[in-house]
C-alpha cells in the first residue's frame, strides 16, 4: 500500500496509507461520529468540498451495495480512517469499501490516529486540509492547502445540484422498513423539491409518505416552480455556506405564503436566511447520528442524525416571524423552526435519517397534513392560512425555550 | 418531570451468591442504584446475602439485611421497614424471581409497596415464553418459528412446516435433557420420540433452528417520558447455539449496515414499549441469518443485565444509575452525561474503539463435565478489553484471562491436540508441516464445529494448516470478518517468526495487533526484558485513550482509559500524589468478587486521604471498574507489561498489589525489580510466605508446627517423600490457586495414579507433599497490622475438617465449637507470624487443629476471600483500614487497636455451580469449586447457619423424611445426629448398610432400595419429591458412582444434600433453631450498634429518629 499524507492548515501532519485512488486533494477535513452508515455518508451530497473521518476506528466491514446510496456516487473529497477491513462480510455486500473509492477516484487514508484528528478538530475548529499520494512534503503540502479556498462563503450547491428536473418515484426498500414505516395509503400530493445535493432517502421518504415527487435545479426560480402549481415545495439539504447561495435565499422568499414549505437543513438554512436572520459557521459541525433533540410541542427527544458546518443564529431571528420548535439538547443551538403565519417549517437535522435513527420520521407527516390542510382551505378559499398541525394550542412552556 | 416525592424508602432486593450466571455486575448496578437513588435522597433499604459484595457495605444503604434472598425474608424486611416502593430490577434473575414470588403472594399489595423500574405484567410479559411469543407477533417482530407436537408424526409435520434443521425441545424436562437438532426426518424421528418420552407433559416443541446465525444483543433504555435510547449493540463472535454469557463478544456489532441496524434498532424500542419496562435497561437479543439477513428476536431481560453492565463499560453510560434515577421519575434529559457533564443523558453513545469480552471457564475442575459449549452458561468470569482495532482488543482480552496466555497462541501455551508448541522452533516446524497433513485438517474442521473455550486457537491453526476462511467459516458458522481478522494476526506471527526480530515498522505493526512483548520475546526466541528495552529505545510506546461516550466530540471529564499504539495520548498525567490499585482480573473458581471489594474499599480509603487513587483491572463486572469509584480508572489486562507501562506513564508513588488477590501478588517480585515501589507488606515477606524453606524457617522460628512435609519432582521421589511424611498424604502443584490438581492420597497406589494423571511433575514445577491431618479442625485467620502492632480481625472455624478446600467450607465467626487456650494459641501464633512478617496491611493464615494441637497450613501475605466476611461480621472495614496503613497510617490512628467481639454469630456458606454441571460428583475436597458465598447473622448460631443454607438454595427442611448414607467411620459420629433428627419428628431412611447400624441402635428406620438393587429405589424417592434432606457422606469419589449419582440427582431437584458428618451437626442445631425461634431478619446496621446494648426496632425510628441512629 501507498503512503498517504494528510497535512492541515494548522500544521498538522497526519500519516497513513492509501486505500483508494492515488492523487491529491484539498478539502475542509471534518469528522463524523456515525458508527455505521460510512456508505451513506459518502455519497451524501452534503459532503461535497469535505474531506470526512470517520471516528469509529474501523471501516468497510460490510462492504458497499448499490442500494445503500444517497446519490449515484460517492460526494466526498477524501476519507480518513483508522483501519479498514481486511473482508467485507454481509449479505448485501457487491464490493469492497476500496474498489468503490477507486472507481470513483477518490482517495482513502487509513492508519490514521482518527482520535487524534477527532480531538484537534474539536478544540480547534475544522480545518482546511490536504490528502495526498504524491507529494509527501508536508511544507509543500502545507503551502498548497494555505492556498485552497475557505468552506465559508463557498457555493458547492451548483456542483452538486442535478443537471435537468426529474421525477423520482423510488421508495424505501420493504426488507428496512418498520411496520410503522410502511408505504402510506395516501391521497398523494404532488411537490417540488428544489435539488441543492437532496439525500435520496429524503426523496424516497417524500414517496413514501404520500408525495409525488418533482425535483428541479437549485437555480429554479420561483416563477417557474409555481407555475408547476405544486401542492408544496421541499427545501433540500446541501453543501457549502448557505449565506452564499442567495438565488435560493431569494427563491424561497418568494415561495413564502404561497405555498406550504418544509426544509431540511441547508434547506433550513436558507429559510433561516430568507426569514431576515443570519446563520453562521460552527466550530467543528454536527456530524453523527446520535444527537438528541426536543420537540418542544410535546417535550419529547427524539435521537436525530446530524450533518451540518452551519446553523441559523437563533437570536437573529428574535424579532422575526418565526417560532422554534425544535433544539439540540447538546448545545442548545436551533435544531427547527416554523413560520408563525404561512405554512412552513424546517429542520437543521436529517429526519430521513440514512444513516441514523428513525425517531423523527413523524415530520414527513406534518409536511402531508400541512400540505394537505393548505389544499383544503385553498379549495374552501381561505389561502395562506398557518399551518395546521402544530398548533392544537401547545405551545412550547417558555422555561423550555433554550438561551 | 422531575423525580417523585410520593415515595421516599426504596427496596433494592440483590442477586445474592456469585453463581455462574449471575456474577459481580449485580453488585456494580446494585451498588450504582443504591449510590444514585441515596443522592436523590431517598431512603434506601437493601436484602442480599452476599457479604462479599460493595453494596451490602453498611454506609450504601440506610438499612442493609445480609439475609437470604427470598420471598419470605423480603415479607419480613418490607413489615419492619414499611418502604414505599421497591426496585426489582437490579438483582437479576434472583431479584426479578424473588419479586414474582412475592408479587404472587401478596406481599407488596398487603403492605402497599409499589415495585417501579418494572411491574409484575412487564416482567411476566418478558419472562414467559408464550406470553412474550404473542407479544413480539403483535409488533409484527419475526421469531423463530415453532409449533408444539404430541406425537412423532405431528413433529414430522411441523417439521416439514418449518424446514429443517429444526431443534426438538421437550416440554418439562430437568437440564434440557432430551432435546436436539435434527437435519433429517430420521433423525427427527428418533429425537422427538425421545423427547416425547422424557416429557413430564409428553410435549415437544418443534423449533426452527437458527444455530449458525449471528447473534446480536442491544442494550436499551426508556424513560416516563417514552424517550427511548440504544446504549450499545454488541455483537457475538460465537453464533447462535451458545450462551452469550460464554460467547466472545463484540462492542459495537461490527457487520451491519446502517439499514441493518436501524432495523434492529426499531425493533428493540418497540420491543421494550410492547413489553412495558416503563423506565431503566432492558437488553434485548436478535439472531440474523448470515446468507438473507432474516432478523429474529430471541429473548428479552427486563432488567439490567451481565450485557448492560459490560455495555456500561464499553460505553462509559452507567446503565444501572441511571436506570435507577428513571425509576423515581426523571427523565432521561433531566440526566446529565457524568462524562461530558454539559450534555445530557439522553443520546446514544457512540465509541471510537473496539471492545470484546471473552469468557473465563473452568473446567477443570469438574471431573467429568462436557466442555462443550451451549445454551446453558458454564463460564464463571470474564475480562474485556479496549483496542482501537478488534485484532488489538481480542489479543489483549486473552491475555486477561489470567490463564497464562499472553494473546492469540505464540506464548509457548499452543497446544494442537497434545501437540505442545512450547518453543520457537516447533512453532515454525508445525508451520511448516501442518500444511501437509491431511489427518489434521480433518481433524481440526471437525473440532471448529463444536463450540469450546479453545475453539479461537484452533482456528489459529486451521490457518496454519492451510484451511482457507471459507472452510473454516462452513465448519464455525464465526463470521467472516472475526476469521478474516484473526488471520490477520496469524499472518503476522507467521511474518515475525521467519524475521525473527523487527525493525521499527513491523514492530509497531505487531503492537497495532495488539500483541504482547511475551509474544514477541518468543518469536524472537528473547526475553521479555529485552523486548521491552527494544520497544523504548524505538520509542514504541502505548498511548492513553479516553473512554467517553461519544467519540471525543465533546471534552470528557471522567478518566477512564485504555493503551494503544498511536500517536498521541488523551491526557497529561497530573503531579498529584497518586497511588496505583491492582485489580484481580476475570472472576475464576478460587479468585472472585472479594478481591474487588478489598480493591474499592482501598480506592475509596485512598480518596478520603486525598490521595489520587489509580485502578487498574479488566473485569467488566466489577465495582472497581466504575469509573466513579477511582480517580482515574485503566481498563487494562494485569500483565507485568501493562502494568509497568502505566506505572511509567503514571508515575505513582506505590502500587497496592496484596488487595487484588494472587493476580497482583504474583507480579510483585517482578514490579519491584523494575523499581516500581510496592505499597505495604514488603516483597521479600512476601517471598517467606510463598518460599518452602524460607517458610519453614520461619514457623521453626516462633514454634509453629507445620504437617511434616516434602517435595518431589519424580515419581520416585514422590513416593519416598508420602512414605517419609506417612499417608495420608495432600498432594499438590507448587504455586496454585484454588486448591488446583490438589488432592488427598491414603496410599501409594492413589499417589502413584495422581502423579501420572493429574500433574506433570517437573524441575520447575515440584509437587508438593503435605502430611494430612485427618479429622482435624481448620481455623481461617485474618489480620491487620501496620508494621508495628497487629490485631486479628476474626477467627473463623470451618464447619468442615481440614482436607476440604477453605474456599469451599462453611466457616463460622467467632468458632463454635474451640477451646480458648486454641484460641489463644491461634491468636498468639498469628500476631507473631505477623510481626517477623512486619505485615503492612492485611494478612490471612490457615491452622488445622488436631488432637488440641496447633499446625500452621498457609500464610498469605495479602487480603483473603474471607476479608469482606469477617468486616461485616466485625463491623470494622478492614481492606480500607488496610489501604490507609499502606497510606501511611497507623492502626492507633485508625482507632483499630483491639479485637472486636460482636455479640452474633456469622456464619459463612460456599455456593457450588454444580446444578449447571450435570452429573459431575458434588463432594468436596482440596480442590476449590465454589463461585460464591452468602452469609446468614443471628445471635443463635443455629439461626445463623440455618439463614446460611437458606441463603446458599439449601433450604433445610422444617419436617419430612430424611435419607441417610455414610460410609462406616462416619457411622458413629452420624448417630446422634440421626437420633436428633428421630426426635424432631423426621423421618429416616438408609440404604441397607447404615439402616442396620441405625436399626441396632434402636432408631426407627426404612431401608430404601440402592440404584442398583431393583424399583422403586432412592432415585425414585427423589424424583417422586418424598425425600426432603440428605446426608450423605462419599466413600469414593467420581461421576461414576452410586452415591454419587445420588447427590448429582439431589441437585437436579433441589434437594439439600450434606456430605460431612459436621454439616450434618450443624444443620442439625440449625433446624431446632427455626423449629424453635421462626425466621427474624435484622440488619448489618442494627447489629452493628451493639455497643448501644439494645437494638432500636425500626419501625419506631421513622425519619428523623433513623437519621440518629445512622450518625451513633
Amino acid at each position: 500500500m501507498k503512503k498517504a499524507l494528510v497535512v492541515l492548515e494548522d500544521g498538522l501532519v497526519l500519516e497513513g496509507e492509501s486505500f483508494g485512488a492515488e492523487g491529491e486533494r484539498f478539502g475542509e477535513v471534518v469528522f463524523n461520529t456515525s458508527m455505521v452508515g460510512y456508505q451513506e455518508i459518502l455519497t451524501d451530497p452534503s459532503y461535497k468540498g469535505q474531506i470526512v473521518t470517520m471516528t469509529y476506528p474501523l471501516i468497510g466491514n460490510y462492504g458497499v451495495n448499490c442500494k445503500d446510496v444517497e446519490s449515484e456516487r460517492p460526494q466526498v473529497e477524501g476519507f480518513l480512517i483508522r483501519e479498514l477491513s481486511p473482508v467485507v462480510s454481509n449479505y448485501r455486500s457487491q464490493k469492497s469499501l476500496s474498489d468503490y473509492l477507486k472507481e470513483y477516484s477518490i482517495l482513502g487514508v487509513e492508519g490514521i490516529d482518527t482520535r487524534r484528528l477527532t480531538t484537534h478538530l474539536r478544540d480547534h475548529g475544522a480545518k482546511r486540509g490536504v490528502i495526498s499520494t504524491l507529494d509527501l512534503d508536508p511544507k509543500s503540502l502545507l503551502k498548497k492547502v494555505l492556498a485552497s479556498p475557505e468552506m465559508t462563503g463557498q457555493d458547492l450547491v451548483k456542483e452538486v445540484t442535478s443537471k435537468s428536473a426529474y421525477t423520482f418515484d423510488e421508495t424505501l426498500d420493504p426488507e428496512f422498513c418498520w411496520p410503522t414505516q410502511e408505504h402510506k395509503a395516501r391521497v398523494p400530493f404532488n411537490i417540488v423539491c428544489i435539488d441543492s445535493g437532496i439525500k435520496r432517502n429524503i426523496l424516497r421518504k417524500l414517496n413514501q409518505h404520500g408525495f409525488k415527487v418533482k425535483v428541479v435545479q437549485a437555480t429554479t426560480s420561483a416563477a417557474r416552480i409555481m407555475s408547476s402549481n405544486p401542492d408544496g415545495v421541499f427545501l433540500s439539504n446541501g453543501p457549502g455556506d448557505p449565506a452564499a447561495c442567495t438565488y435560493l435565499v431569494d427563491t424561497t422568499r418568494n415561495l413564502m405564503g404561497k405555498v406550504p414549505i418544509f426544509g431540511i437543513c441547508l434547506g433550513h438554512q436558507i429559510l433561516g436566511l430568507a426569514l431576515g436572520g443570519r446563520t453562521f459557521k460552527l466550530k467543528f459541525g454536527h456530524r453523527g447520528a446520535n444527537h438528541p433533540v426536543m420537540d418542544l410541542a410535546t417535550q419529547k427527544v427524539e435521537i436525530t442524525s446530524q450533518n451540518h458546518g452551519f446553523c441559523v443564529d437563533l437570536e437573529s431571528l428574535a424579532n422575526k416571524e418565526v417560532e422554534l420548535t425544535h433544539v439540540n439538547l447538546n448545545d442548545k443551538t436551533l435544531e427547527g423552526m416554523r413560520h408563525k403565519k404561512y405554512p412552513v417549517f424546517s429542520v437543521q437535522y436529517h429526519p430521513e435519517s440514512s444513516p441514523g435513527p428513525h425517531d423523527s420520521d413523524y415530520l414527513f407527516d406534518r409536511f402531508y397534513e400541512m400540505v394537505s390542510n393548505f389544499c383544503h382551505s385553498r379549495k374552501s378559499g381561505n389561502p395562506g392560512s398557518s399551518s395546521p398541525t402544530l398548533d392544537s394550542g401547545s405551545r412550547p412552556p417558555s422555561a423550555a425555550r433554550p438561551e | 418531570m422531575p423525580k417523585r416525592t410520593d415515595i421516599k424508602k426504596i427496596l433494592i432486593i440483590g442477586s445474592g451468591p456469585i453463581i455462574i450466571g449471575q456474577g459481580c455486575e449485580f453488585d456494580y448496578s446494585g451498588t450504582q442504584a443504591c449510590k444514585a437513588l441515596r443522592e436523590e435522597g431517598y431512603q434506601v433499604v437493601l436484602v442480599n446475602s452476599n457479604p462479599a459484595t460493595i453494596m451490602t457495605d453498611p454506609d450504601m444503604a440506610e438499612r442493609t439485611y445480609i439475609e437470604p434472598v427470598t420471598a419470605e425474608v423480603l415479607e419480613k424486611v418490607i413489615e419492619r421497614e414499611r418502604p414505599d416502593a421497591c426496585l426489582p430490577t437490579m438483582g437479576g434473575q434472583t431479584g426479578l424471581n424473588v419479586a414474582i414470588e412475592a408479587w404472587e403472594k401478596g406481599i407488596f399489595k398487603k403492605y402497599a409497596v409499589e415495585l417501579i423500574g418494572a411491574d409484575y405484567k412487564a416482567i411476566k410479559k418478558a419472562e414467559n415464553r408464550e406470553e412474550f411469543k404473542q407479544a413480539m407477533k403483535k409488533i409484527g417482530l419475526d421469531l423463530p418459528r415453532s409449533h408444539f407436537a404430541y406425537s412423532v408424526e405431528e413433529a414430522e409435520q411441523a417439521a416439514d412446516e418449518i424446514g429443517y434443521p429444526v431443534v426438538v425441545r421437550p416440554s418439562f424436562t430437568l437440564g434440557g435433557s432430551g432435546s436436539g437438532i435434527c437435519f433429517n426426518r430420521e433423525e427427527l424421528a428418533r429425537t422427538s420420540r425421545l423427547g416425547l418420552e422424557y416429557s413430564l407433559t409428553h410435549e415437544v416443541l418443534i423449533e426452527e433452528s437458527v444455530l449458525g446465525w449471528k447473534e446480536y444483543e442491544m442494550e436499551v433504555m426508556r424513560d416516563t417520558k417514552d424517550n427511548v435510547v440504544i446504549i450499545c449493540s454488541i455483537e457475538n463472535f460465537d453464533p447462535m447455539g451458545v450462551h452469550t454469557g460464554d460467547s466472545i463478544t463484540v462492542a459495537p456489532a461490527q457487520t451491519l449496515t446502517d439499514k441493518e441496524y436501524q432495523r434492529m434498532r426499531d425493533a428493540s424500542i418497540a420491543v421494550i414499549r410492547e413489553i412495558g419496562v416503563a423506565t431503566g435497561g432492558s437488553n434485548i437479543q436478535f439472531a440474523v441469518n448470515p446468507e438473507n439477513g432474516r432478523m429474529v428476536v430471541i429473548e428479552m431481560n427486563p432488567r439490567v443485565s451481565r450485557s448492560s453492565a459490560l455495555a456500561s463499560k464499553a460505553t462509559g453510560f452507567p446503565i444501572a444509575k441511571f436506570a435507577a434515577k428513571l425509576a423515581v421519575g426523571y427523565t432521561l434529559n433531566e440526566i446529565s452525561n457524568d462524562i461530558t457533564q454539559y450534555t445530557p443523558a439522553s443520546f446514544e453513545p457512540v465509541i471510537d474503539y473496539c471492545v470484546v469480552k471473552i469468557p473465563r471457564f473452568a473446567f477443570e475442575k469438574f471431573e467429568g463435565v462436557d466442555d462443550t459449549l451451549s445454551t446453558q452458561m458454564k463460564s464463571v468470569g470474564e475480562a474485556m478489553a479496549i483496542g482501537r482495532t478488534f485484532k488489538e482488543a481480542f489479543q489483549k482480552g486473552l491475555r486477561s484471562l489470567e490463564q497464562k496466555r499472553f494473546g492469540f497462541g505464540g506464548d509457548g501455551k499452543d497446544d494442537v491436540f497434545g501437540l505442545k508448541l512450547d518453543t520457537r522452533e516447533k512453532l515454525m516446524k508445525f508451520i511448516t508441516e501442518a500444511p501437509a497433513d491431511e489427518a489434521l485438517k480433518d481433524k481440526i474442521l471437525s473440532y471448529l464445529a463444536k463450540p469450546k473455550a479453545e475453539r479461537p486457537f484452533y482456528i489459529k491453526y486451521a490457518f496454519y494448516a492451510g484451511l482457507s476462511t471459507e472452510q473454516i467459516y462452513q465448519a464455525s458458522k464465526i463470521d467472516r470478518w472475526f476469521l478474516e481478522n484473526l488471520k490477520q494476526i496469524v499472518e503476522l506471527e507467521a511474518e515475525l517468526l521467519q524475521k525473527g526480530t523487527a525493525p521499527f515498522d513491523l514492530l509497531r505493526k505487531a503492537k497495532r495487533y495488539g500483541f504482547s512483548d511475551r509474544q514477541l520475546a518468543f518469536y524472537f526466541a528473547t526475553r521479555e526484558a529485552k523486548v521491552r528495552k527494544l520497544r523504548a529505545e524505538l520509542g514504541i510506546r502505548p498511548v492513553y485513550k479516553l473512554v467517553d461516550t461519544c467519540a471525543a466530540e465533546f471534552k470528557a471529564y471522567t478518566p477512564y482509559f485504555y493503551s494503544t499504539y498511536e500517536e498521541e495520548s488523551d491526557m497529561i498525567p497530573s503531579g498529584r500524589k497518586k497511588v496505583m490499585i491492582l485489580g484481580g482480573g476475570p472472576n475464576r473458581i478460587g479468585q472472585g468478587i472479594e478481591f474487588d471489594y478489598c480493591c474499592v474499599q482501598a480506592a475509596f480509603a485512598f480518596r478520603e486521604m486525598e490521595l489520587e487513587t489509580i485502578m487498574v483491572n479488566s473485569n467488566p463486572e466489577t465495582v472497581s471498574t466504575d469509573y466513579d469509584t477511582s480517580d482515574k480508572l485503566y481498563f487494562e489486562p494485569l500483565t507485568l507489561e501493562d502494568v509497568l507501562n502505566i506505572v511509567e506513564f503514571e508515575h505513582p508513588m506505590g502500587v497496592v498489589i496484596q488487595l487484588g488477590g494472587q493476580t497482583p501478588l504474583n507480579l510483585a517480585k517482578a514490579l519491584e525489580e523494575n523499581g516500581v515501589p510496592i505499597l505495604g507488606t514488603s516483597v521479600s515477606s512476601i517471598d517467606i510466605a510463598e518460599d518452602r524453606d524460607k517458610f519453614k524457617k520461619l514457623l521453626e522460628s516462633i514454634q509453629l508446627k507445620q504437617p511434616s512435609n516434602a517435595i518431589a519432582r519424580t515419581e520416585k521421589e514422590a513416593i519416598s517423600a508420602a512414605e517419609k511424611v506417612g499417608y495420608p498424604v495432600v498432594v499438590r502443584p507448587s504455586y496454585v490457586l484454588g486448591g488446583r490438581a490438589m488432592e488427598i492420597a491414603y496410599d501409594e497406589e492413589s499417589l502413584l495414579k495422581y502423579m501420572k494423571t493429574a500433574v506433570e511433575a517437573s524441575e520447575e514445577q515440584p509437587v508438593l507433599i503435605d502430611k494430612f491431618l485427618e479429622y482435624a479442625t481448620e481455623v481461617d485467620v485474618d489480620l491487620i497490622g501496620d508494621g508495628n502492632n497487629y490485631v486479628i480481625g476474626g477467627i473463623m472455624e470451618h464447619v468442615e475438617e481440614a482436607g476440604i478446600h477453605s474456599g469451599d467450607s462453611a466457616c463460622s465467626f467467632p468458632p463454635f465449637s474451640l477451646s480458648r487456650e486454641v484460641i489463644e494459641a491461634v491468636c498468639d501464633k498469628t500476631k507473631k507470624l505477623a510481626a517477623s512478617l512486619h505485615i503492612k496491611g492485611l494478612m490471612n493464615v490457615q491452622y488445622a487443629i488436631q488432637h488440641g494441637e496447633v499446625y500452621c497450613l498457609e500464610v498469605n501475605p495479602r487480603a483473603s476471600r474471607t476479608v469482606p466476611f469477617i468486616s461485616k461480621a466485625i463491623g470494622a472495614p478492614l481492606s480500607k483500614y488496610a489501604a490507609k496503613i499502606m497510606g501511611g497510617l497507623t492502626l492507633r490512628e485508625l482507632g483499630m487497636t483491639r479485637e472486636i467481639h460482636p455479640k452474633h454469630y456469622s456464619v459463612k456458606e460456599s455456593v457450588f455451580p454444580f446444578i449447571k454441571f450435570p452429573g459431575v460428583d458434588i463432594i468436596l475436597s482440596p480442590e476449590m469449586k465454589s463461585t460464591g458465598e452468602v452469609m446468614g447473622i443471628d445471635e443463635d448460631f443455629g439461626m445463623a447457619f440455618y439463614k446460611s443454607q437458606d441463603a446458599a438454595s439449601s433450604k433445610l427442611p422444617m419436617s419430612g423424611t430424611v435419607f441417610v448414607s455414610v460410609k462406616d467411620v462416619d457411622k458413629p459420629k452420624i448417630l446422634p445426629v440421626a437420633k436428633k433428627l428421630a426426635a424432631l419428628g423426621y423421618e429416616l431412611i438408609a440404604t441397607r448398610g447404615t439402616a442396620a447400624y441405625l436399626t441396632q441402635q434402636s432408631l426407627p428406620v426404612k431401608t430404601v432400595l440402592r440404584l442398583n438393587e431393583g424399583r422403586p429405589n432412592i432415585e425414585d424417592g427423589i424424583k417422586n419429591g418424598s425425600i426432603h434432606l440428605i446426608i450423605n457422606t462419599p466413600m469414593g469419589k467420581g461421576p461414576k458412582l452410586d452415591e454419587a449419582k445420588i447427590r448429582s440427582l439431589a441437585v437436579s431437584f433441589k434437594i439439600p444434600c450434606i456430605t460431612t458428618v459436621e454439616g450434618a451437626e450443624c444443620a442439625i442445631l440449625a433446624m431446632e433453631s427455626i423449629r424453635i425461634k421462626g425466621l427474624s431478619v435484622r440488619s448489618i446496621q442494627e447489629y452493628h450498634s451493639w455497643k448501644n446494648e439494645t437494638f432500636p426496632s425500626p419501625s419506631s425510628c421513622e425519619g428523623e429518629g433513623n437519621a440518629r441512629q445512622l450518625e451513633s
